[in-house]
């Protein structure tokens, strides 16, 4: 308890006098960064789990070449990696609400009228389009071998695909997939222009409402690095998994 | 002696380097918004215009300077300063006891009140209880800001980048009142097709502590061009300046008393 004492008094003095950050306002606003974390956290990775199993058949799709549906999806992954993850969010949010059709619709009470779902709503289709396309091309490169030897054992197309081709590509497009997460982690920072609190938003929060120009960003940076320090390590051990066969055989 | 000179002079030149050598140029360069009206806009050709950005290049030719005008959203109006991006703010920013722990002000160059609009007709009751749950928008760093957190602190407060964003969410109904300077909010909205159907609620706000003394000048800690520009607020008052920019914008005197 002493300790904990003149811990404290040592950093009231060290913001106070050297310090060009405060931390004791920093100290006395953590909850409210991790309430921020929580929703950064929530946004991203609901985005990123429902916009990936969307991506499966969108990928199976397009590496197939279905008549109709590939154009379509080409389209669709064209429009979302051509422009920019903010135009999309503020095109969800500002832009439908501008339209008074969209306002008495059934979907605007419960879902478009709260920046929570049109936040989730963009980032969804935003990286499930990014998801699509380079599943895609893990499904085109699958090797021709592995192809001729699921139908020589007589697979159907549909238990090829289950067994042998999407888990295969799932392997390949599994280093990727790492900088997808961090970068859908990286663009939920848009949900703070839109009134969300989330870590940046936060963060925000802090430095309008204290007037500063550093504490709230330092603090939501160490966050984020926090986050993706950790998401590293989670690919790190998928592949280590996953990615076994790959590795040099030792002893 | 000759080794004390050297070091001054070295001296000097780390001083003029660490304050961005602001004392060898000549050019003023002033911090504003644009997205405020009638206080600060756009022009459909980029150009910058309104009662702060007349007022500020008044004062420039007041003080025979040279000017320019840097673009600022609000959030980042003090640290940009204090960051040295410019070295003075004229974007209609109130006098608060909080900010002034940060900067220098100027006195006053006006004075107008702050009041919630809400739709026509709403009788919200402006009290802590009554506030409890409502959804009250405005810009987030403002005095306003600082109102709602004190006295309605369990209202659902969405703070947003552009005063522009909290008219449009308020017309979407993602808002149940905003709260933001009356003229600003005359100009900017109630009179425009886009205030339709809303009116001010309740009366003008009162607080010093959070909503300040008037709307003034900021400038560095220290920074000696406080004086000047209270100089040059008060020729142009004087010297009719200030009038005519004044009544291109406003009915009344905004300068209050």
């Amino acid at each position: 308890m002493e300790a904990e004492q003149s811990f404290w008094a040592y950093l009231s003095a060290f913001s106070e006098t050297q310090s060009p950050l405060d931390f004791v306002l920093i100290y006395d606003n953590l909850d409210k960064f991790f309430e921020g974390a929580l929703v950064t956290l929530q946004l991203t990775f609901l985005a990123l789990l429902i916009g990936g199993l969307m991506a499966i058949p969108m990928a199976l799709a397009r590496a197939n070449k279905i008549s109709v549906l590939n154009p379509i999806i080409w389209v669709y992954t064209y429009a979302f990696r051509g422009t920019p993850l903010l135009v999309q969010t503020y095109l969800f949010y500002f832009g439908l609400g501008q339209f008074e059709a969209v306002r008495e619709s059934f979907l605007w009470s419960p879902i478009l009228s709260d920046p929570w779902w049109c936040v989730l709503i963009a980032f969804t289709l935003n990286t499930a389009a990014y998801t699509t396309e380079f599943l895609r091309g893990a499904i085109e490169t699958t090797p021709r071998g592995e192809i001729e030897a699921s139908v020589a054992a007589g697979m159907s197309p549909w238990l090829r695909t289950r067994l042998i081709v999407l888990p295969n590509a799932f392997r390949r497009a599994l280093p990727a997939y790492s900088n997808e997460v961090i970068f859908t982690l990286h663009g939920s920072v848009i949900a703070s222009t839109v009134t969300l609190q989330d870590l940046l938003g936060v963060g925000r929060w802090l430095n309008g409402r204290y007037y500063l120009a550093y504490e709230g960003f330092v603090t939501a940076m160490l966050f984020y690095m926090a986050i993706v320090f950790l998401i590293t390590i989670a690919f790190k051990a998928a592949e280590k998994r996953f990615l076994r066969h790959l590795r040099p055989r030792v002893g | 002696m000759k080794l004390t000179k050297t070091f001054l002079a070295s001296a000097f030149a780390v001083a003029t380097f660490m304050t961005g050598g602001i004392a060898a140029a000549e050019t003023l360069r002033i911090g504003v918004e644009g997205a405020y009206p009638p206080f600060s806009k756009k022009e459909a050709d980029g150009s910058l215009s309104g009662f702060d950005i007349e007022i500020a290049q008044a004062l420039c030719a007041e003080l025979n300077r040279e000017c320019e005008l840097v673009e600022q959203e609000w959030d980042g109006m003090i640290p940009a300063l204090l960051a040295r991006k410019y070295d003075a703010i004229v974007a209609s920013m109130s006098i608060t006891e909080d900010r002034k722990k940060k900067v220098d002000f100027t006195e006053k160059y006006y004075d107008t009140p702050t009041r919630f609009i809400a739709k026509e007709g709403a009788a919200f009751d402006l009290t802590k209880e009554g506030t409890a749950g409502l959804k009250i928008g405005l810009l987030r760093g403002t005095t306003m800001q600082c109102y709602v957190e004190k006295h309605f602190p369990e209202a659902d407060l969405k703070l947003y980048n552009t005063q522009e964003d909290v008219f449009a969410d308020l017309v979407a109904g993602r808002l149940d009142m905003q709260l933001n300077n009356t003229l600003q909010a005359l100009d900017g909205f109630l009179n425009t097709d886009q205030g339709a159907g809303f009116a001010f609620l309740g009366e003008n706000l009162d607080d010093v502590s959070c909503l300040g003394e008037g709307t003034g000048i900021a400038v560095r800690k220290g920074d000696g061009l406080s004086a000047e520009l209270n100089a040059a607020i008060l020729a142009i008052r004087a010297n009719g300046t200030y009038k005519t920019i004044n009544d291109k914008y406003f009915e009344i005197d905004i300068y209050g008393k």
